[in-house]
This record gives structure tokens, C-alpha cells and sequence, in this order.
């Protein structure tokens, strides 16, 4: 224990290694909040739920945080339902059993650029009789501009930059732009303040009614931004952190410990099993893993747990057990062994508590470099088109946001939020592995 | 480098029995290359059969087989006007029946473990059966053709990425373990770990970086559309298409390798004979080239094929961030269209890669280890 902890402080000199051990503990401390925040079906259904869950959020916009470094103030989405505080419902019973509805959103808007998209959502109940409804637009300076009027099925949307009858009266120029632009200054630009939108409507029957959500689609989104289906990217990036991790972990754990256990065994019992072991490690190293692994994910399964137990059973017969073989070789031979055996230890004991323990050392340093050689395989699959098909990841997005063309769109938000975590990731398992390379291998700390 | 390839062996690090009998060095050497072909050739057929297993997880080997039974058939008949002149129920019946009587004929009714050996032949010999959705650019269906269409730009990326790191890579190591210490020696180690992401990696942030934002450089492909005519024009034009591919290679790989090669050169350079050159006198140069990189010329030459294995795979990935019109992009798309023969024979074809050059390579290492040809010891690899 006292060597571990000697260990631990040695690791602790080296700049790099503390700083790479912070990261690790962030990102561990982020997964479990993020575990426990978003359960597994909840994320599940944020990132694959379809429309209803992500057809407020705005298509492929950067997180709203980018507005900080920008002299011109991107809007972020408005979303008004009946629920909330800012829209005012009315209504009014007239004779022969019509009522009337005024449904008022209010709104602030002090943005440098106009909104994206303009959408109304109208969700009516009537028997026969549908609602006729009329839409008004009232401007920070009080011009009133008439937007369109329709007869409403039990569900209608009604999309601002669709309206052609709105399109002429506005001269051509697109809704988002029109009803936002400062009429006293030439050329675009928002003017600031309060807006309106007034729905006014005719209900002509008695039990019906009339509910309405007004949707202004902003330029920026959310801690994350949104990808090319209107998916809020922050969930992908929470839940990628700790499938990277435990990929990651769960990869280079089973592949060392299965290695070194195959080393152990093949030099323990020597002879053919040895012979054998050697064998396999040559042919093993020059089976093309990464398209066996293409193959396995085009013929067979996408998950990735599948994929890890596929990586894992490749590897197990790696360079590694090379390594681990030699210095077995020498542990073999050491006195202890032998009194290990006299006084009758049985093989499995010998290899478990004599064996083993010598090459921990070792052990631990490759079994942390090895980290992010799985964490950037997992994202390398994903790129390929083999991700997982349920769980967001890191790898995912890269490969949307690819696919997408994000870098020729300028949507570099959108590949360069999970590439920086990636890399984070990566580099932080680097350099705690490169620190331990140094502290347990003592041919090493002399250059 | 050429000089260092060249190297004249140092006589006092051959053993004089060498000198004497240059035929038994030879035979040596022959055993030698001729045990590790079959070593390799053995790894090979493991690995193809590897693949058909993996394969046929879901009877794909068989289907291209069918499909492919099927194309030859309908296309044959067609041919034939009287078969056309037939009512369409009766044609189908007939194109039915003759693809039983082919089925029957290639034995495809027979159980998998016998055929698997059939297949891992063909596999062997090349006969990589046609694709379902993609041609080559000359429009072939042949995978054989299509794979071999890719190649050469495969190859090109390959070839220039890898030479040039391991040499950039090899003489500044060099020039590190001479300057041991200073400010470039430490800037290397802290930045080793940066090579723990891998080159495709890199080539998001240079594209990024010099297409998308700089609008230098080519977002990718490998030479400009329309190619140029001029043949002077089309090498720059390529030249200009490899920079950013070859410099995410070289991101990826560049610290982690110098890093491993100093480390190596100074442990050697600690040895008692490499003192004892310097007590005699002898040049920096000197020790540099006949002390300390010839005898470590074996291992560096194992790093550069433990690399070269690691890295063919990279290249994969590589391709297709890269849109690079090789076997890692052509293996992207078809995982896109699900075309299972492309995707076998793709394998199969850098299973051969693999195997040939680690087999080139060690065949160099026989030529540089003077323990092979003496016969003691032998290679590791």
C-alpha cells in the first residue's frame, strides 16, 4: 500500500500528470451527474424521440454561449405556450352561442439579427364548425401589421414565410425579416423592444376552444447548439462522456488483464501452451483488426458493447503479451517462485498471488495509456458509419456533423464541441499514463 | 538518408566467421526469408478465414455467391431470343430452375465447413466475386477491379506519410539524444502525449482550420475537379491535395515516435562500447552513425513495422475524413450501401497489405541483423 501511495506521489510531480488527473476527475464527476440527471431512457428518448420532443429547438445553430464573443447578438428561440405568464387568453361569450378569443404573446427582443423562422402551432376542438382565426403583428413602435387569417383545422400550422398573401403585402421581403426590421434605418436591422403577436378568434360553438403555440425559431441554441434534425447537441456530449469512459476503461482493462493473464499462463506451464500462445500473438498482430471490426458492425451488431467484446478478443493476443512474457520469463526464475513450489503451491496459486503481483507496475501504466486508444476507436467506428445505433456519442455527432457537411456549412460548433472533448479525454489519460511510464519504469526516469 | 541506408558495416561488429563463408550467410539468409514466408503465409490463411467466419455470420458469403449466380443467369438468358419471346411466368420458372441446377453444381447445397474451405481459396487467389451496388470508374463490377482501382492513391498516401515521419522522426530523435535536455527535448516529451489522438483526428482540425476557415488548402479529394490536363499541373495539384492529409499524419505520429526513438538511441548510447569510442576519440558523427544507430538499425526497423501495422488501419479512417479516393474510403461507402462482397474483399486485400509488408520488412531486417545470418539468437518479430 505504502508503495502505491510513494507512487501516487511520484506521479504527482509531474505537472502534466495532476493536470490530466483534474480532467479525469471532471469528466467522472460530469458523468455522474449526468447519470443521474438524465437517466438512460430519458436520454434515450431526448435524442431519438422524434419531432414533438425537438421541434421547438431551432435547426443546426450554435450554443447560445457563442453570443458572448459576438459583437452582433444572435436571438435565441422564443417558445410561447398557453401556460406561460406572457400570453394573455380572453374570452368572451357573444350571442348565438359564438365566443370570441384574444390570445396576446408578448415578447422581449433585443437581438442584432433576425429570428429564423416564424411558426404558429394551433390546436382547435370544435364539432363541425371550425374557428375562424385572424393574426395580428404589433412592432415596439406600435405600427400593427396584419398577418394572415384562416379557418383552423384541429391542427394547423401556420408558418409565417409560407403565407403568400403575407409575402405581398410585406413587398417580398421574408416575414422574419419584415416584421422584425427598423423601418427609420436603412438597410436591415431588428429593431429592439416589446412585440406582440395578437390572435384574435371566433369560436361557434359552445364547448369549443381554441389553443395556440408560437414558436420563434433563434440563431442560437442552448448550452450545445443543435444539430441537422433540431436535437439539442448538449445531450449527445453529457451522455458521450460516460460511454467514452467506461469504453475506454472497460477496453484497455480487459485487454490487459486478459493479456496478462494469458502471458502468465503460456510461461508458467512453458512448452507447447507457451509455444502456442507465441504463435497466435504473431498471427494475431497481423489480422487487419479495424476492417474485421467494419465487417462485424456491417454484418452482425452496431452496439458497442458488441464491438468492445470484439476489440477486446482481438487485442487480447497483442504486442502486450510479448511484454508481459519477458518480464515473466525473469520473475519465474526468482527464488520466492521457488520456495513458492516447495512448499506445494499449486499452479493457479502461483500464478495469481506470485506471478501476477510482480507485473502490476508494469500493468498499470499500459492499462492507462491504453485508455484513449479505445475512447478514439469507438469515435473512429462511429465515423465510419458504425456507431451505435441507440446510445449518442461523441463519435456520432463527428460523424453527423461529417456527414452534414458542418465544416463547409461554417457550423464548426458542431464538430468542435465533441473533437475538444475527445481530445481532453485523450490527452488527459495521456499524460497520467506517460507520468506513471516514468515513475514505474525506472530505465526511463534516467532520460 | 540515402548514406545511412548505405552504411558500410562496421568490421569490428561482424563476426569474422561471416567473412569467411559468404555462402553459408546466404543459405542462412534463405532459411531465414523462407521460414518467415511460410510463418507469414500461415497468418495469412488465418486471417482470410478469419474473415470468411466473420462473414458468414449472416450467410453474406453466401449471397454473394447467389447474387452472383443469379446476374450470370438472367443476364445469359436474355441473350437468348427465344427465351424472350416466353410468357414471363415461364421465364422466371426457367431462370429458377437454372440457378438450382448452378447452386447444385457449385455445391452451395453443401454445409458451410466444407465450403468455407472453397471459399477461403477463391479468397486466396483473389477471386473476390462482383459488388452488388458499386462499379469502379471504369465501370466494372469486378471487386478485384474495383479494389485495384483504389489502390495506387492508397499507397501514395501511405508511402508519403509513412517515409516521412519515420525519417523526420529518426533524425530528429538523433539530434535530440545529442542535445539531451535542452528546450526542443523537453518540448517533445510534453507534447508526446498529444499523440494519443489519432491522424483522422488531426485532419478534422486542419480542415477546419485550413479550408473552412483559412480557404488554403482543398477540404479534400486528391486532386482538383476537373483533373488538370497538364501533367505538371496534376502533380501540383495532387502535391497540394497531400498536404493536409500527410500533415495530420504527421501531427498524430510525429512526438510519440521521436519521443520513443530518442529514448531509445540514448539508453544504447549509455552502453560501455559506445564509452569506449568516445575514449578513443572518435567523432560525434562517427559514434552517431557506427555506434549507436547501427546497432539499434534492427529494432528501429521493428518500431517502423509495429507502426506500419497500426497505421495501415489508420489509413481507413483517415481516407474517408480526407475524401481520399483509396481503399479506406472505398470501404466507407460501402458500408454506406451495404455492399457485403466490397467490404470481404476489402479486407482481405489489407489482410495481404499487412502481410506484405511485414514480410518486406523482414527481409530488410535480415539484411541489417548480423544474428540471422550468423543464425544464433534470431529475429523477435
Amino acid at each position: 500500500m505504502s508503495g502505491l501511495r510513494r507512487a501516487f506521489k511520484d506521479v504527482m510531480q509531474f505537472p502534466t500528470a495532476v493536470v490530466g488527473l483534474l480532467i479525469i476527475f471532471t469528466l467522472v464527476l460530469l458523468s455522474i451527474y449526468t447519470i443521474v440527471t438524465i437517466p438512460y431512457s430519458e436520454a434515450i428518448r431526448l435524442w431519438r424521440g422524434g419531432e414533438e420532443v425537438w421541434g421547438d429547438n431551432p435547426r443546426a445553430v450554435p450554443p447560445a454561449w457563442t453570443n458572448l464573443f459576438r459583437q452582433q447578438k444572435l436571438p435565441e428561440s422564443v417558445v410561447l405556450t398557453d401556460e406561460s405568464e406572457l400570453v394573455g387568453k380572453q374570452m368572451t361569450a357573444m350571442s348565438d352561442g359564438m365566443t370570441d378569443v384574444l390570445l396576446e404573446y408578448t415578447f422581449d427582443y433585443n437581438y442584432d439579427a433576425f429570428p429564423r423562422d416564424l411558426i404558429v402551432f394551433y390546436t382547435a376542438k370544435y364539432e363541425s364548425l371550425a374557428p375562424y382565426v385572424a393574426m395580428f403583428w404589433v412592432t415596439p413602435d406600435g405600427r400593427e401589421i396584419r398577418l394572415g387569417d384562416f379557418t383552423s383545422r384541429p391542427s394547423q400550422t401556420y408558418r409565417f414565410d409560407q403565407d403568400d398573401r403575407l409575402m405581398r403585402r410585406l413587398r417580398g421581403i421574408q416575414p422574419q425579416v419584415a416584421l422584425f426590421d427598423d423601418p427609420e434605418v436603412d438597410g436591415e436591422q431588428p429593431l429592439r423592444g416589446t412585440y406582440t403577436l395578437r390572435v384574435e378568434a371566433l369560436l361557434f360553438e359552445a364547448d369549443a376552444d381554441l389553443d395556440a403555440k408560437f414558436v420563434l425559431y433563434g440563431q442560437v441554441h442552448g448550452l450545445a447548439g443543435t444539430d441537422h434534425r433540431r436535437r439539442d447537441l448538449s445531450v449527445a456530449l453529457l451522455w458521450g462522456i460516460p460511454l467514452a469512459l467506461s469504453f475506454g476503461l472497460l477496453g484497455a482493462l480487459g485487454t490487459s488483464i486478459l493479456s496478462m493473464f494469458i502471458a502468465a499462463i503460456g510461461v508458467w506451464f512453458g512448452g507447447v501452451l507457451d509455444e502456442l500462445i507465441q504463435r497466435i500473438t504473431e498471427v494475431n498482430m497481423l489480422l487487419p483488426t479495424l476492417p474485421i471490426l467494419i465487417m462485424v458492425g456491417t454484418f452482425q451488431s452496431r452496439s458497442i458493447w458488441a464491438m468492445l467484446g470484439w476489440i477486446i478478443a482481438l487485442s487480447i493476443f497483442g504486442g502486450a503479451v510479448k511484454g508481459y512474457r519477458a518480464i515473466f520469463l525473469q520473475v519465474k526464475e526468482a527464488p520466492y517462485i521457488e520456495a513458492a513450489k516447495a512448499y506445494g503451491a499449486g499452479n493457479a496459486r502461483i500464478i495469481t498471488l506470485y506471478l501476477i503481483p510482480r507485473i502490476i507496475p508494469v500493468l498499470i501504466p499500459n492499462l492507462v495509456n491504453g485508455i484513449p486508444g479505445f475512447v478514439f476507436l469507438e469515435a473512429a467506428l462511429a465515423v465510419l458509419g458504425l456507431g451505435d445505433p441507440v446510445l449518442p456519442t461523441w463519435g456520432k455527432l463527428i460523424n453527423d456533423a461529417h456527414s452534414q457537411g458542418a465544416l463547409y456549412n461554417g457550423q464548426y460548433y458542431w464538430i468542435l464541441q465533441p473533437t475538444v472533448l475527445l481530445m481532453l479525454t485523450g490527452l488527459a489519460f495521456a499524460m497520467v499514463g506517460f507520468a506513471l511510464d516514468r515513475v514505474f519504469n525506472p530505465r526511463l526516469r534516467e532520460v | 538518408m540515402a548514406d545511412d541506408a548505405s552504411l558500410p558495416l562496421p568490421s569490428d561488429a561482424v563476426p569474422a566467421e561471416i567473412k569467411k563463408s559468404p555462402t553459408n550467410a546466404a543459405v542462412k539468409l534463405a532459411r531465414y526469408t523462407l521460414t518467415k514466408m511460410a510463418m507469414l503465409l500461415i497468418a495469412l490463411t488465418i486471417g482470410v478465414y478469419l474473415t470468411i467466419l466473420i462473414a458468414n455470420m449472416g450467410g453474406y458469403v453466401d449471397q454473394i455467391l447467389k447474387g452472383q449466380i443469379r446476374e450470370q443467369i438472367t443476364v445469359g438468358l436474355n441473350m437468348d431470343p427465344e427465351f424472350r419471346r416466353l410468357p414471363a411466368a415461364q421465364r422466371n420458372e426457367l431462370v429458377e430452375q437454372y440457378i438450382a441446377v448452378e447452386e447444385g453444381r457449385l455445391n452451395l447445397d453443401q454445409p458451410f465447413m466444407l465450403r468455407s474451405f472453397r471459399f477461403l481459396f477463391r479468397a486466396l487467389s483473389l477471386n473476390l466475386g462482383r459488388a452488388q451496388h458499386m462499379s469502379s470508374d471504369s465501370g466494372s463490377r469486378d471487386v478485384r477491379n474495383i479494389i485495384l482501382e483504389r489502390l495506387p492513391s492508397t499507397l501514395l498516401l501511405m508511402a508519403t506519410a509513412n517515409l516521412l515521419l519515420f525519417f523526420t522522426s529518426v533524425f530528429f530523435a538523433l539530434y535530440l539524444s545529442r542535445n539531451y535536455g535542452n528546450i526542443l527535448d523537453k518540448l517533445v516529451i510534453g507534447m508526446s502525449p498529444f499523440s494519443a489522438a489519432p491522424a483522422w483526428f488531426y485532419g478534422i482540425f486542419l480542415i477546419l482550420l485550413f479550408s473552412a476557415v483559412l480557404g488554403w488548402l482543398p477540404f479534400g479529394g486528391m486532386v482538383a475537379a476537373p483533373p488538370p490536363e497538364d501533367p505538371v499541373k496534376y502533380t501540383l495539384s495532387l502535391l497540394r491535395h497531400l498536404i493536409l492529409p500527410v500533415t495530420a499524419w504527421m501531427l498524430s505520429g510525429f512526438f510519440a515516435s521521436t519521443y520513443g526513438y530518442r529514448t531509445f538511441f540514448l539508453i544504447f548510447s549509455m552502453e560501455d562500447y559506445v564509452e569506449l569510442a568516445r575514449a578513443k576519440g572518435l567523432s560525434a558523427r562517427e559514434i552517431e552513425r557506427r555506434y549507436v544507430l547501427r546497432p539499434t538499425l534492427p529494432n528501429i526497423i521493428t518500431n517502423f513495422l509495429l507502426m506500419l501495422i497500426s497505421l495501415w488501419q489508420g489509413a481507413i479512417i483517415l481516407e474517408s475524413v480526407f475524401n481520399w479516393p483509396g481503399l479506406g474510403s472505398l470501404i466507407q461507402r460501402a458500408i454506406g450501401l451495404f455492399d457485403s462482397p466490397v467490404i470481404v474483399g476489402t479486407t482481405v486485400i489489407y489482410a495481404y497489405m499487412l502481410v506484405i509488408t511485414v514480410f518486406l520488412l523482414d527481409f530488410i531486417y535480415a539484411l541489417v541483423d548480423p544474428r540471422v545470418r550468423v543464425g544464433s539468437g534470431g529475429a523477435k518479430l
